[in-house]
């Protein structure tokens, strides 16, 4: 090997420091990031088949062991009212996909190298969002395909139900922010996960998604019917089922808290970053 | 910048861990300058402080004290300029696993701003520089822990940073590979570039810096050419390893007096360093001899970095705690 100076000539003038905006970088940064964790997410097809055998169990599960014992008021029967209750429950928890891509990052030393680039600071952690709506956008197709095979049936019309799906992907990319900020704070990628756990688990059980809040105690209905992760399931049950579960300002709460979480928890993701080295 | 400073740290303080808890002072007022276009190595062992100083003059953490430039861009208030200006190749090989030597490379050069077309032949011509242009297409999880520290080292290259910081690059690097390095920074100091290196070789330090600064426990302890460092040692060590500490406290006193220089004791073993290797062991032999006192065995040997840590500290090196992690 001989080393060819043209090759490790320094640039002393100047010629290639960025010119264009600091807008138009955050963007085309946060743009780069996310290509980046996608093709991430491509080399690992095994953690791409396995995260998406997780919600199919559970439709199973809900479909074929718990359907009978619950009573549900629509038409369509208990698939119907369980299905939009998966796709929200199946964003929430791909939101530790963050946490754990995030703390993974930073464990092996590449937010390191990041932060001693001259990129948006805001890159790392909106590509790795973003990686993951993307994501979420093909998990939720697919799990509307297990959905069909099982009986699903959208009742309303096609545009309510990318509404819908559109409603409960930005809550899952709100809630992405928050896990952004556990991911960089767990000092695993294990423990980013057991941290996430008991954040999720009432938020998505002590909710509309699988049965109906009215059959919990008076307490827990207290919880049940307000929480965000209900709001999302209803306004996607509204717009995708309809019927019994019409419900339009279910919709405008669900979009308002989705907008209030990451308007809160994007900043506090921000500033985690900041101080984290 | 004017006066030709490419690097500029005054009284770096740096403090990890809180002060109840027995807080860990990594860095305790560490002043450095270095010449644009010069190297200077940074020698320490591990834990002195080196990873740190890098650190915060790359603008990963934040001084608790002192301040630091690149270029006369203060490290904190123009940490955006000042990262257009550097290059950074970390102690650890931090590249992205999933992704292939050309694909982590496309994405620094990006995230550098730069053009799509340039950052493509920046990471074409990067790879065949450092040997990696057949692994090119191949995801980092074939790479063996050699050429992804020579990737590592291509990525702080890709936006053509004059300043650059370079945290023991050749740690691991097997001997060939590590020559090829040395190539490479040679050449790149000589088209202009500016190089901050640490190291815990002597040797490496003594073939590629201008200036070196000898760090221990948060302190620089020496400053200098590697010519004045190593005048202050001699050339040769001459070491005798007495049957026990006992025994190697009496050698010592008795060679003080009989060769007229101050011998360090560590434990069994007593260290001399001169200039005349085989004149001052016959010495030490004969007045050794002459007392009556056994000798378990001797060496003659070039001067490494423990022996500039033991005459400049007098304790050895690798006895301090680890660097607290990224």
């Amino acid at each position: 090997m001989t080393a060819t100076a043209s090759v490790l000539a320094p640039d002393r003038g100047g010629a290639l420091r960025p010119r264009g905006s600091r807008v138009r970088w955050t963007f085309t940064d946060a743009l780069t990031m996310t290509w980046r964790n996608l093709v991430g997410y491509t080399r690992v097809p095994e953690a791409i088949f396995f995260s998406s055998v997780q919600p199919i169990m559970f439709v199973l599960l809900f479909r074929y062991v718990f359907a009978g014992a619950i009573q549900v008021p629509g038409p369509g029967g208990y698939v119907d009212y369980m299905m939009p209750g998966i796709f929200v429950q199946t964003v929430a928890f791909g939101s530790v996909a963050t946490a754990i891509g995030l703390s993974e990052d930073l464990q092996k030393g590449l937010i390191e190298r990041f932060r001693a680039l001259p990129m948006a600071r805001s890159a790392v952690l909106a590509g790795r969002t973003t990686a993951d709506l993307v994501r979420n956008v093909l998990v939720v197709c697919l799990m509307t395909g297990v959905g069909y095979l099982v009986g699903f049936r959208v009742t309303t019309d096609v545009f309510s139900f990318l509404a819908g799906a559109l409603v409960l992907l930005l809550f899952g990319y709100a809630l992405s922010w928050g896990f952004a900020t556990i991911g960089l704070s767990a000092p695993t990628s294990e423990t980013a996960q057991l941290m996430s756990f008991p954040l999720l688990f009432p938020l998505t059980f002590a909710s509309s998604a699988f049965v109906p809040v009215a059959s919990m105690p008076g307490w827990l209905q207290a919880f049940a019917l307000h929480q965000p992760l209900s709001l999302a399931v209803n306004a996607a049950r509204s717009l995708m089922v309809g019927g019994p579960y019409h419900n339009p300002g279910s919709v405008w709460q669900s979009v308002a808290w989705s907008v209030g979480i990451f308007a809160v928890l994007s900043p506090l993701a921000v500033w985690r970053y900041r101080r984290t080295a | 910048m004017a006066d030709g400073t490419a690097i500029l740290a005054e009284g770096l303080v740096k403090q990890f861990g809180r002060r109840s808890k027995g807080a860990v002072r990594a860095l305790d007022g560490v002043s450095l300058r270095v010449a644009e276009g010069t190297i200077l190595g940074l020698l320490g062992p591990n834990g002195a402080g080196k990873t740190t100083a890098v650190r915060i003059l790359s603008t990963i953490l934040a001084p608790d004290g002192g301040h630091a430039s690149i270029l006369g861009h203060d490290v904190v208030a123009e940490a955006d300029v000042v990262r257009q200006l550097i290059g950074l190749a970390g102690q650890f090989a931090t590249v992205d696993e999933n992704l292939t030597g050309h694909e982590n490379l496309r994405m620094v050069g990006r995230l550098s701003h730069l053009p799509a077309s340039v950052a493509r032949a920046r990471a074409d011509e990067l790879l065949g520089q450092f040997g990696l242009a057949d692994a090119a297409a191949r995801p980092l999880k074939t790479y063996s822990g050699g050429m992804r520290r020579r990737l590592d080292v291509a990525a702080a290259l890709v936006g053509r940073p004059p300043v650059l910081f370079l945290d023991e690059p050749t740690t691991g690097l097997d001997p060939q590979s590590r020559q090829d390095l040395w190539q490479v920074i040679e050449t790149l100091v000589a088209t202009g570039s500016t190089v901050l290196l640490t190291t815990q070789y002597l040797e490496e330090a003594d073939r590629l810096a201008d200036r070196v600064a000898v760090v221990d426990q948060g302190h620089v302890i020496a400053e200098g050419t590697p010519a004045e460092l190593k005048a202050g040692l001699g050339r040769t060590v001459v070491e005798v390893t007495l049957p026990d500490a006992e025994a190697a406290r009496r050698a010592a006193g008795v060679l003080g007096e009989a060769v007229g220089r101050t011998p360090v004791t560590d434990g069994a073993v007593v260290e001399l360093t001169t200039e005349d290797g085989p004149r001052l062991g016959a010495e030490v032999l004969r007045a050794l001899d002459h007392h009556q006192i056994t000798v378990a065995g001797m060496a003659l040997r070039e001067p490494s970095l423990d022996d500039v840590f033991l005459s400049l500290t007098g304790h050895r090196t690798g006895a301090d705690e680890a660097e607290p992690a990224p």
